[in-house]
């Protein structure tokens, strides 16, 4: 059928206000260094890496400064020339208490960042690749930081048949991928073919919204011939930078339940780690700044910055200088992004967005009374899993999250928002689905 | 230090939201409902103006004393009790005493949605709970209907005013419905007297035109499942073209059983309340057409000329049971995935 219309696009889904239009013209900018970056051990998922230089050492941009703990963890880099004054717990997005290093730039260096081993796609083994991406401390730079090896080691009974580059950035106010794809479609072109050899898919399509259709435009110009990369634009729909909905908006192949991409043969990768992979492998860098869009009605001087990991928040926000009645500042898009509970969180790999939200914009559009659920169907027609999250919510009022996971599938649930998006009962769905998760994940670890 | 010294507001994502809330939907609905109430105040003058009044305060104020009484914070402010009220008052003759007009009104709101929570707990249309009640207590008054008067402003049927618990008496010429007309005199209506709703009826059901301008308007705005409509009215179509075809001297065309009666009103309006219809859009369709099957049965071998209320009531009743049979099957479970493995994706 989707065929047929000639419109490549997931069922379900809803279109939220873009809120691009500020900043998707606007240039990566270098953003300055703060006096203090607080650089998290944990800033992937999996297991925080181990530190190799101690308090009072004097660290060079770029140079490795934790080592991975296992397989699912990643290298660390120095986001800047100076001194660790001290390796302390500092407050996460999520609120925890995460070990960081507090790592002081000296003023007077000129920020040089030296070469290490470089890893050539051309010569470099499939394991040398993944080892290499490692050592670079990449992670999936859309949001998720998960691992960007572990993703791109293909178990052995299993085969990629395709890469998807993930360009879609469908959640509203971000614009670094858009940007990114305009600016670094080199890096773009020259990740591609690492990311290809490690997994060893014959062909790569990159993904883009219609909305970036000059993003789009820039991308098919940088393939260089003959080879096995194509771009797709699909019609801008919410969630469809989701992994398993941009292969069913590519592919019309589904993710099984409880499975994962490469059950139908597909990696997905984000625009943005594609272009890191391209940038640092071959120079044999890591990983130590990341392009973040701050926006938002709440920020002044709106635009998308290159920023060194560990800046934080309060350092961005006074600079780019703030509106008096922000109320919220979120980290990441405004429909899975998360509302910081101190401006002293800095920026990590997993930071996609700095938005400043103002008073009256979230009370109009969140703290609204909340009725009871009229059963009007809104949130199954927006499930992109078809799920049912009245359902759910109901089930979840009265605490039966045993029976949300058999009969209705919660643990598919990746938390898009959408059916609390379009809630007219304002009911917070998809928060009680966490709080459902979280419990379930909770008793399965006590047992 | 910059201006942020103040507390941040932490909350979980999503942080933005779609803008429609139920208030907005409902009020919706009640400007939806505007054209075809005016034109009934047009057609049946100030009785019928009296009766939709009487209607929306009598469910209104039931609903804020009801509120009062069990100690919450009022409703009212929701707007759902005003369509109780408004769809209620549609379905009346447009000469009912006032004062069955008010019992109908207290028992729609006590009995068809406070006694089930509320809003978003009623399992039937409280609007056709209340019809339905008085339709039994007051057969002879609920199917008593005024004639099309020329100057309807004049003065007030003495029905509209009698005591409470006395019969009332009809002083002006009343008229048989298009169905009933058809059913005991085999006199069918023009198509185009109602559709433009000049026949006899209860207050808003009789110009079709109107409801489906209404229901266009809230079907465009998301704010009604087009689905039912199309059920209803598809199935009523169809069964009536068929037995219409076999004989025609015995079952009227498909025009006449769409037009005539409370079908448009119950279709677009009474059917498509969310809280009793399924929530799937296969439901939907399934539901509408298990309501426009029954309209079509009781209508031609039920004992009455008109059978969308117990249609609708009955739909309201298995809607339920069709939200758990049709389930929209979960992304990447077992039937969606046998696709997937035929085509040969999954590896």
């Amino acid at each position: 059928m989707r065929h047929l219309l000639g419109t490549k696009t997931f069922a379900h889904g809803i279109h939220p206000p873009e809120f691009k239009a500020d900043t998707k013209d606007m240039a990566i900018r270098q953003f300055d260094f703060a006096s203090l970056l607080i650089v998290p051990l944990s800033q992937h998922l999996g297991k925080p890496a181990i530190p190799i230089v101690g308090e009072g050492a004097e660290v060079t941009r770029g140079q490795c400064i934790a080592q991975p703990d296992g397989f699912m963890s990643v290298a660390i880099h120095a986001p800047a020339t100076g001194m660790i004054r001290k390796i302390a717990r500092s407050p996460a997005i999520n609120g925890k208490m995460m070990p960081a290093f507090f790592l002081e730039p000296f003023p007077a260096s000129t920020q040089e960042m030296p070469g290490g081993n470089p890893c050539d796609a051309e010569t470099a083994s499939k394991d040398e690749i993944i080892a290499a991406i490692q050592q670079a401390g990449i992670v999936g730079l859309g949001g998720a930081a998960f691992p960007t090896h572990v993703k791109l080691k293909v178990p052995d009974d299993k085969q990629a048949d395709l890469v998807i580059v993930n360009g879609a950035e469908c959640e509203p106010y971000l614009t670094t991928d858009h940007r990114v794809m305009l600016e670094h479609a080199n890096d773009i072109m020259r990740g591609i073919p690492y990311v290809m050899k490690a997994t060893g898919a014959p062909r790569a399509i990159i993904a883009v919204e219609d909305n970036k259709r000059d993003a789009a435009e820039v991308m098919r110009k940088a393939i260089p011939p003959g080879q096995p990369i194509s771009v797709e634009v699909l019609p801008v729909k919410y969630p469809q930078g989701a992994e398993k909905m941009l292969i069913t908006a590519i592919l019309g192949r589904k993710v099984p339940s409880g499975g994962l991409p490469i059950d139908v043969g597909a990696v997905c990768i984000n625009v943005g780690t594609t272009a890191q992979i391209g940038a640092l492998l071959p120079s044999g860098q890591g990983l130590q700044d990341r392009v973040i869009t701050v926006g938002g009605p709440g920020v002044r001087r709106k635009g998308n910055y290159r920023i060194p990991i560990g800046t934080p928040l309060r350092y961005i926000l006074d600079k780019v200088g703030t509106e008096p009645n922000v109320s919220t500042v979120v980290m990441g898009g405004p429909m899975m992004g998360h509302a910081a509970s101190s401006l002293d969180i800095p920026i990590t790999k997993g930071s996609t967005g700095v938005i400043a939200m103002v008073d009256d914009q979230t009370d109009t559009m969140i703290s609204r009374h909340e009725y009871p659920c009229i059963r009007c169907g809104h949130c199954v027609d927006a499930c992109p899993l078809f799920l049912n999250p009245s359902q759910m919510g109901l089930l979840a009022n009265v605490q039966r999250y045993d029976e949300m996971a058999s009969d209705y599938h919660l643990m598919d649930c990746f938390e898009c928002g959408c059916c609390t998006f379009v809630c007219p009962s304002h009911i917070p769905l998809v928060q009680k689905f966490r709080v459902a998760k979280s419990a379930i994940r909770k008793a399965k670890a006590a047992v | 230090m910059n201006s942020l010294a103040k507390t941040l507001t932490i909350r979980s994502s999503p942080h933005i939201a779609a803008v429609a809330g139920v208030d907005t939907i409902m009020f919706n609905v009640v400007m939806a409902l505007m054209p075809v109430s005016l034109y009934a105040v047009y057609a049946f003058g100030l009785s019928a103006l009296l009766v939709m009044v009487t209607a929306v305060l009598s469910c209104v104020l039931t609903e804020h004393l009801l509120c009062r009484v069990s100690g919450r914070v009022t409703t009212v402010g929701d707007w759902s009790a005003v369509i109780t009220g408004l769809l209620y008052g549609l379905t009346l003759p447009p000469s009912l005493p006032l004062w069955m007009v008010v019992a109908g009104g207290v028992i729609a709101i006590g009995l068809g949605k406070f006694l089930f929570g509320g809003l978003g707990g009623n399992p039937f249309n409280p609007a056709l709970v209340g019809r339905a009640i008085l339709q039994a207590a007051f057969p002879a008054a609920m199917t008593t209907w005024p004639v099309y008067e020329d100057r309807p402003f004049a003065a007030l049927p003495t029905s509209t005013l009698t005591l409470p618990m006395t019969v009332p008496q009809y002083d002006g010429m009343t008229a048989p419905t298009p169905l009933s007309d058809w059913k005991f005199n085999q006199v069918a209506a023009s198509t185009g007297d109602l559709f433009l709703g000049a026949t006899a009826g209860s207050t808003g059901e009789t110009c079709a035109l109107l409801i489906l301008i209404g229901g266009v308007y809230l079907a465009a705005r998301n704010m009604m499942s087009w689905r039912i409509p199309v059920g209803v009215i598809g199935t009523v179509a169809v069964l009536s073209f068929v037995l219409n075809l076999w004989n025609p001297d015995k079952y009227a065309g498909p025009w006449f059983m769409v037009f005539s009666g409370g079908l448009m009103l119950g279709a677009v309006f009474m059917a498509t309340d969310m809280v009793a219809s399924p929530m799937t859009h296969l439901g939907g369709l399934v539901y509408g057409a298990i309501i426009g099957l029954l309209v079509v049965l009781i209508r031609v071998w039920g004992g009455m000329p008109e059978g969308v209320m117990y249609a609708i009531l009955i739909g309201n009743a298995l809607s339920p049971h069709i939200d758990s049979l049709i389930q929209p099957t979960v992304y990447g479970t077992a039937k969606g995935r046998k696709k997937e493995l035929a085509k040969g994706g999954a590896k």
